[in-house]
């Protein structure tokens, strides 16, 4: 089993949803990076998403994006990223680590050369926002091969006749976009919620984590009523900017709160 | 005249959108089923003669086609080689080729029941292209742009707003058209269902290079017949400048299977080719996958996308479309650089030679014109594509000049 599906078998069993922060690696460099996912592996967080910062991330929102710039100005780069996990991954066994980014940097290290390293390095997952599943042969032979997770994105504009399509070879979870737009926008009410995630989970067994527009303990828990998970990111983001490292355990803190107890209230 | 043979060059791309290995379809999934249903409309509007004879009618009354092929002798003489031939675009409506396809995509999101309308723009050509089409179809329209190239081109900023756009700024990234393109692509995936995106040049994802290019055909098209009737025969070169390549992808798909045809693409070369400053993807660039589309890109060592430069904002642009990266790689086009300087020398040449202003863009083409027609027969036909006229150059050429206005 990999350490992603081990992770949701174990909170099945304790019948509550994974609560997935994000770091965007080096922003604003290597050492609070490495600070946010040691210390929010302590505070609360089942899985991290780490960005891997590029020029042009055409689905993010402002704030991803500003924070991809800080990353590339304090030297990020691909083998940087993958050194960062590897640093965390020595002295973490059992946090999943699932890489976020696009296609663009991945081709230009090479996508054999760079899933074999990402496995090395101790990454489980891999989200690729611009690789649609029409163009997923690119990646999923290698990926398969050493092991990691392709983590499909769904969006409330998949329509069912779509969605096994986009299902095909993706493992680990499934994210599911909840809002039409960008990230760090709007947010997914209750009701939306409820109308859309069943209709996924009637085309799949992986489970379902929800992001874009989810900043809240609250919201955490609203998504954590119905979903297998919930993807905070610009609202971390944002904290960090405005405060610091330790505001950012904070918030992953009173977020884990929220989706442990969402199903218990 | 139009028929197409079982190994032609012109039956790319394939389903899955690529030519040879590069175009496609990177983009989110959220975005993915609108590629989609925009494919399924494009073919059936492509089949639909109700629909060409639609796009007939705009594009003779409004924007004034067929486009003059003018001889232009005295530059032939001065340069003292091949005839020049120059396939007049810059007499369209709006002042560039890049109506043609703006009318073509307007008319399809129509059929297709979008009821708003965004575009990127670099200079605001294509800005201004579409902000035309939706004054005319009374649809709202936003376009993006960078804060940079606001500040740069402000006629063109207000000539949008006067056909009634709302203009944009993007000021993240570098705040140039690679940004534009990304918040416009970003604005489509936040409103996927009413909104269309009318791409100004044959790049993005599947089906738009392709979509494009057909509706720039009619460049190519016309040419080839006019040039038919001025001297019974087919040119010896045909070129254009390219940045995305919309033009000169219209001006050379209906010569790609005619073997004594010479093709030649004319990138930016900016400050030089051993320069850094420069917008030259296929000279200087590696395949990479930026917009939805794999093509040749200018990008750093780690894949991160470099900024363009050149001083034609219409060329200022890191990638190109994949039907030209594919035209480079199996040499069917040449693709040659020409400098600022050496642009700004033919934006003089054909002025005074002509008496027609050329764009930045289409002096890039000529500059290279001017390197080759001397060493041409007298009897050898080099066909020009005039993309775009140079009125809204004239602030910085000055500057370039040293003239204050």
């Amino acid at each position: 089993m990999s350490r992603i599906a081990g992770v949701f078998a174990g909170l099945k069993a304790e019948g509550r949803a994974a609560l997935i922060p994000f770091v965007e690696a080096f922003d604003p460099d290597r050492a609070t990076s490495l600070t946010l996912l040691k210390g929010m592996a302590e505070n609360g967080a089942d899985i991290i998403e780490v960005g891997m910062p590029f020029t042009d991330p055409m689905a993010d929102g402002p704030t991803i994006q500003a924070a991809g710039r800080r990353g590339l100005l304090a030297g990020a780069t691909l083998k940087g990223t993958l050194a960062l996990v590897a640093e965390f991954r020595a002295d973490n066994a059992h946090t999943p680590i699932v890489l976020m980014g696009y296609l663009n940097p991945i081709c230009s290290y090479g996508v054999a050369a760079f899933c074999q390293d990402a496995a090395k390095a101790g990454v489980d997952g891999l989200i690729i926002v611009d690789l649609p599943t029409e163009e997923a042969d690119l990646v999923l032979p290698d990926a398969g091969k050493n092991g990691l997770d392709v983590i499909r994105l769904i969006a409330p504009t998949t329509t069912d006749e779509r969605l096994p399509k986009v299902l095909e070879g993706s493992s680990g979870f499934v994210y599911y976009v909840s809002i039409t737009g960008i990230t760090g926008t709007r947010t997914a009410s209750a009701e939306d919620l409820a109308r859309d995630i069943p209709r996924i989970r009637a085309a799949t067994t992986l489970p379902i984590a929800v992001g874009f527009g989810v900043r809240t303990p609250e919201q955490a828990a609203t998504v954590a009523k119905f979903a297998d998970g919930a993807i905070v990111a610009s609202a971390l983001i944002e904290t960090l900017r405005r405060e610091n490292a330790e505001a950012v355990l904070r918030d992953v803190k009173a977020l884990s709160a929220g989706v442990k107890g969402a199903r218990a209230a | 005249m139009d028929s197409v043979l079982p190994n032609s060059l012109r039956n790319a791309p394939d389903a899955r959108g690529r030519f040879g290995e590069f175009g496609g379809r990177y983009v989110a999934e959220t975005l993915m089923p609108l590629i989609l249903e925009l494919e399924a409309a494009y073919e059936a509007a492509k089949a639909d003669p109700a629909f060409q004879t639609e796009l007939e009618y705009y594009l003779k009354h409004y924007v004034g086609r067929p486009s003059p092929l003018w001889r232009a002798e005295r530059l032939s003489k001065e340069l003292g080689g091949a005839k020049i031939y120059f396939k007049r675009e810059e007499l369209n409506h709006t002042g560039a080729h890049k109506i043609n396809n703006c009318l073509g995509q307007i008319l399809l999101a129509k059929r297709m029941g979008k009821t708003r309308i965004i575009a990127e723009t670099g200079a605001g050509q294509h800005g201004v292209a579409t902000a035309t089409v939706c004054a005319l179809f009374g649809l709202p329209c936003t376009i993006y742009m960078g804060a940079v190239d606001v500040e740069r081109q402000k006629p063109n900023v207000f000539r949008m707003k006067l056909l009634g756009a709302e203009v944009v700024p993007v000021s993240s990234g570098s705040a140039t058209l690679k940004d534009a393109m990304n918040d416009a692509l970003r604005d489509w995936v936040a409103n996927v269902r009413d909104t269309f995106y009318i791409i100004g040049t044959s790049a993005g994802p599947h089906p738009y290079p392709a979509m494009v290019r057909d509706f720039q055909c009619v460049i190519g098209n016309e040419a080839r017949e006019q040039l038919m009737e001025a001297e019974g025969r087919l040119p010896d070169i045909a070129i254009a400048c390219v940045g995305g390549g919309s033009n000169a992808i219209g001006l050379f798909h209906p010569f790609l299977d005619e073997e004594t045809v010479k093709l030649i693409g004319v990138e930016a070369a900016g400050k030089g080719l051993e320069t850094h400053e420069h917008a030259a993807s296929l000279n200087k660039g590696r395949p990479g996958v930026l917009h939805g589309n794999r093509t040749y890109l200018l990008q750093d060592e780690d894949g991160q996308i470099i900024e363009a430069h050149s001083i034609s904002a219409g060329l200022d642009y890191p990638g190109i479309g994949p039907e030209h990266s594919w035209l480079h790689d199996i040499k069917r086009v040449e693709y040659v650089g020409v400098t600022d300087a050496e642009a700004l020398a033919a934006f003089r040449l054909c002025t005074r030679t002509e008496g027609i202003i050329p764009a930045l863009e289409s002096s890039h083409a000529i500059a290279h014109v001017a390197k080759i027609a001397g060493h041409m027969d007298k009897d050898q036909i080099i066909l020009l594509n005039l993309s775009g006229r140079g009125d809204k150059d004239i602030f910085a050429v000055a500057q370039h000049l040293g003239v204050e206005l």
